[in-house]
């Protein structure tokens, strides 16, 4: 049954609407069997470190849209990542020829009193205020644990607001406490703009949705090839852009631990059909996720030739990399889909991976279509891989792990994870561009940095010489998973 | 007055377990939703540093702890904290979660306090207050649980050693070099410095002899006083208040001579050495003057401040009494309690012998934005505010030194701005960059 549904105010966070889960040691076929078998069981830790929460997520979405202004209604504290996501959203449009400006962002900085009596006056006057200075087409509000604790009726207020300003005024409910799983904070932002931005298609277009986070553009020379028009949603696109994102000939999603909710949103309200197949990573990966491309836009020769032309391409150059590779070794610590797709592309380079440390997994995606299953994917096609670690940025996990792991090269995708390869002496390589590994390309880009990494050991060697460690010897000597403890069963899924 | 902001230029209670982080081998836990302590990292970290960023541990609170409270989940990860994480110090903080539940933090932490662990706890829930205030609260905690009870002698002064209570590291980026800067200069008079945070204190032994200080000297237009009228009552230490950060020659040497007069410190000694600081600062100010005076192309002749009241009064003393830049209008952006309002106003009606200033309490940067947009000074001016002035100070062409977070355009590691050598270090900064705006 689909858990889609935008009458509600809120969508269902993804531990009870996908079964997913944050704890788990295994292989990554291991993982794979239980969630086919609708047998996956989380773990909790008794010991944790600091993690993200979904207002981040939800806000990272929503905060560069290009004619919307942000209201977040919590204490101040909350609003610590404006200002980060205001760098991205300004070096995003240096790379877009847009012009410079400000993310308009507002905290309701709900204080001591408005917890006793609510604080339902103040976020209206936020509201107002960021109406009247901004001028938006459209004001999402963000909620808090503060805002959600206290029970303030948020959505009455949008609604209310709505009418008065003649603009949508959109909640977005992305309380931190609600979900361990901060991707929920994606889904949240995305559930708002389906269920009050995007309005029925009245046509249909050749664009494509990507939906992205902001990476460089790949697309639009694909999609070209194609006949098709890359449209990248939601960061730097604008509230007209998104009430049409409906029209679209299909949605891509760069990760479905991203898109998950909106690709799947979009095409069972309005038809607009994903591309449900694995990521566009490794050969294999590449191959079966340009045929569904080429499915669904009615494109299947167009389709074959770029697969053949491109082989021709890269393979001979591919090669040497994998000879230069032969024998080398990594670990991963990643986003759950990214990181999968990780596995996939070094695999393929022929690095042996040692391990990886998964921030969380979804047994399924909303679509709940088996093959867009990257993991599966990458099982099946280049075998299990052990030391496969569901581990939601534990850094206490992953440093000791990595002490008896010691791989040639460390492998992360988020930050805040480096600084441990590197204190150990182990090259450590993080890349921003979260398009830089896609398709054939992206087999020829991250050999290249690896290579590179892989000898460029003077930084990595000096600072392990020179560098504190945090964590005491007795826990160095621990199993690993020492806290890792206390099945919970995930309710069926 | 609507109390909503744009541009918020500070964190929240929880804020302060950066204070935390920069107490060497001291380590925050968390008792916080789960997003809460990245997203101070996030506005006013500088890197993970000891044990700070991703390794602070945290319950991570979710719908279970605010059903049925979070005291058992919080003895978890103390318990683990402490096996997992080598530290001197271990502070637990709450968040508005377990502050809005009502969990029972003292009773939990005491249970390990009675143990012997060197821990301590404070309700730092982010509705509390923000972090200017919350950070008072930090040392207040530490000394009260931990300094009290392990100290030793606390009776006995220590002659020339005193408690310096100037910055709020990380609020302040450039805490650091701040500190380092003041432990120098205090030195140089010959006292015995307890700057307590940062890589110039000496981490849990200092702060184990705050009891013994000859005195306290708070730098600080009002953090800090609290402690020191808390210090003053539980072990009788009398404490000077200098109310600004005193940058450049003028300020930095009256600030050593009143220090000099409170402590009855050697006065031939202390005066030696502001004579020799004054000498080499001087000399450079000289070698710059002939630039100041013929550069023909245009030096801002007016600034703008958007920065918290320490820093504020500090800066505008200096810009205008060491280098001819006139005050235009001041803003200050840290939710000033109002008891300490009008000594600021003070401070700014006598800037100089002959002018005053103006001065705006104001924490909704996007409101300050639109006043100054709204009166733009006639001559070339300078802003001293955050990240978030970029576009505001290229609007009306005006030069932009970042000196409050959100910092995300200048990477800091120990530079700071107080005293002689941080004054001569904001010239550095300020003419670096009024330079490269020229092809």
């Amino acid at each position: 049954m689909s858990k889609i549904n935008i009458q509600a105010p809120e969508v269902m966070i993804r531990e009870s609407r996908l079964g997913s889960i944050t704890g788990f040691k295994g292989t990554a076929g291991q993982l794979v069997k239980c969630g086919n078998s609708g047998n996956l069981h989380d773990c909790s830790r008794s010991f944790s470190q600091c993690m993200g929460c979904s207002s981040g997520n939800a806000f990272c979405q929503l905060s560069m849209i290009q004619d919307a202004a942000i209201v977040n209604h919590a204490p101040v504290g909350c609003a610590g990542d404006f200002f980060g996501f205001n760098f991205v959203y300004r070096v995003g449009q240096m790379e877009r020829d847009l012009p410079p400006v400000i993310g308009r962002y507002f905290s309701t900085n709900i204080e001591e009193n408005d917890t006793i009596f609510g604080a339902i006056k103040k976020l209206e006057e936020t509201i107002r205020a960021a109406f009247e200075r901004v001028q938006p087409n459209a004001i999402f509000v963000t909620t808090s644990c503060a805002s959600g604790i206290m029970g303030d009726d948020v959505e009455s207020v949008t609604e209310n607001m709505t009418k008065e300003l003649e603009i949508p005024v959109v909640a977005c409910y992305c309380e931190g406490f609600k979900s361990k799983i901060w991707t929920s904070g994606f889904d949240s932002a995305y559930h708002s703009i389906v269920r009050k931005i995007v309005k029925p298609p009245e046509k249909k277009s050749k664009k494509v949705n990507i939906i992205n986070f902001w990476g460089s553009d790949i697309f639009t020379e694909l999609l070209a090839k194609l006949g098709y028009e890359a449209d990248y949603i939601v960061p730097f696109s604008t509230v007209k852009q998104l009430e049409k994102i409906s029209e679209a000939a299909a949605s891509i999603q760069i990760c479905p631990t991203l898109g998950t909710y909106l690709g799947a949103a979009l095409e069972q309200i309005y038809g607009v059909p994903e591309i449900k197949a694995p990521m566009a990573y490794g050969i294999a990966g590449t191959d079966a996720w340009l045929r569904e491309l080429g499915k669904v836009l009615g494109k299947e020769t167009e389709v074959e030739e770029i697969i053949r032309s491109e082989a021709e391409r890269i393979l001979p150059q591919l090669d040497e990399y994998r000879a230069k590779l032969k024998g080398k070794t990594c670990y991963i610590t990643a986003g759950a889909a990214h990181g999968h797709a990780l596995i996939a592309l070094l695999r393929e380079l022929g690095l042996e991976v040692q391990g990886a440390a998964i921030f969380h997994h979804d047994p399924v995606y909303d679509n709940g279509d088996a093959g867009a299953d990257m993991l599966d994917h990458a099982v099946k096609t280049y075998g299990d891989t052990s030391n496969y670690n569901v581990c939601n940025k534990q850094a206490y996990e992953l440093v000791n792990i990595l002490k008896r792991v010691r791989p040639d090269i460390m492998i992360a995708r988020h930050g805040g994870m480096t600084l441990w390869g590197a204190k150990l002496g182990i090259p450590t390589l993080l890349i921003g561009d979260e398009h830089f590994g896609f398709a054939y390309q992206g087999l020829l880009n991250y050999a290249e940095r690896v290579l590179e990494t892989l000898d460029n050991t003077e930084f990595v060697t000096n600072l392990a010489k020179h560098s504190t460690m945090p964590y005491t010897k007795w826990w160095l000597d621990q199993d690993p998973y020492t806290f890792l403890g206390g099945d919970k069963h995930v309710k069926v899924y | 007055m609507s109390k909503f902001i744009e541009q918020p230029r500070y964190s929240c209670a929880l804020g302060a377990q950066q204070s935390v982080v920069a107490i060497k081998r001291a380590v925050p836990i968390v008792h916080a939703g789960p997003g809460c302590s990245g997203k101070v990292s996030a506005l006013i970290g500088q890197g993970e540093g000891y044990a700070g960023g991703n390794t602070i541990p945290c319950t991570n609170s979710s719908e279970a702890e605010i059903v049925f409270g979070g005291e058992d989940k919080l003895r978890g990860v103390i318990d683990g904290s402490l096996k997992v994480i080598d530290a001197d110090l271990y502070v637990v903080l709450t968040g508005c979660t377990s502050d809005m539940v009502g969990d029972d933090v003292g009773q939990v932490t005491k249970e390990f306090q009675d143990l012997g662990q060197p821990i301590v706890y404070i309700e730092t829930g982010g509705f509390k207050s923000n972090n200017y205030a919350s950070h008072d609260g930090i040392i207040k905690a530490i000394i009260d649980q931990y300094v009290d009870k392990y100290a030793e002698q606390k009776e006995e002064k220590i002659s020339g050693l005193v408690n310096v209570f100037a910055t709020i590291p990380y609020q302040d980026p450039y805490w650091n070099g701040n500190l380092g800067e003041l432990k120098r200069i205090l030195e140089g008079i010959g006292l015995t410095v307890n700057v307590l945070f940062g890589t110039d204190s000496g981490g849990i032994q200092e702060w184990l002899t705050i009891p013994r200080a000859q005195f306290n000297i708070v730098v600080s237009a009002w953090p800090g006083l609290e402690i020191a009228i808390h210090l003053q009552e539980k072990y009788q230490t009398p404490y000077y208040h200098f109310p600004y950060l005193p940058i450049g020659g003028l300020e930095t040497s009256k600030f050593l001579r009143n220090v000099v007069d409170f402590g009855k410190l050697d006065q031939e000694k202390a005066e030696d050495f502001i004579t020799r600081e004054e000498e080499k600062f001087y000399s450079f100010i000289e070698r710059t003057a002939d630039f100041m005076l013929e550069f023909r192309y245009g030096l801002p002749r007016t600034f703008y401040t958007i920065l918290d009241s320490s820093y504020a009064i500090g800066f505008a003393k200096y810009l205008l009494n060491e280098l001819g830049i006139l005050p235009a209008a001041q803003y200050i952006i840290e939710d000033t309690p109002e008891i300490y309002q009008e000594a600021i106003r003070e401070q700014f009606r006598n800037i100089s012998e002959k002018r005053s200033a103006d001065v705006i309490f104001c924490i909704d940067g996007g409101k300050v934005q639109e006043e100054i947009r709204a009166n733009q000074s006639k001559h070339r001016s300078l802003i001293l505010g955050s990240g978030w002035d970029r576009d505001l100070a290229k609007e009306i062409n005006a030069d932009l030194l970042i000196i409050s977070v959100p910092v995300n355009y200048r990477l800091i590691l120990n530079c700071g701005y107080a005293g002689y050598n941080g004054g001569l270090r904001a010239i550095e900064d300020i003419y670096d960059i009024v330079l490269n705006t020229y092809r």
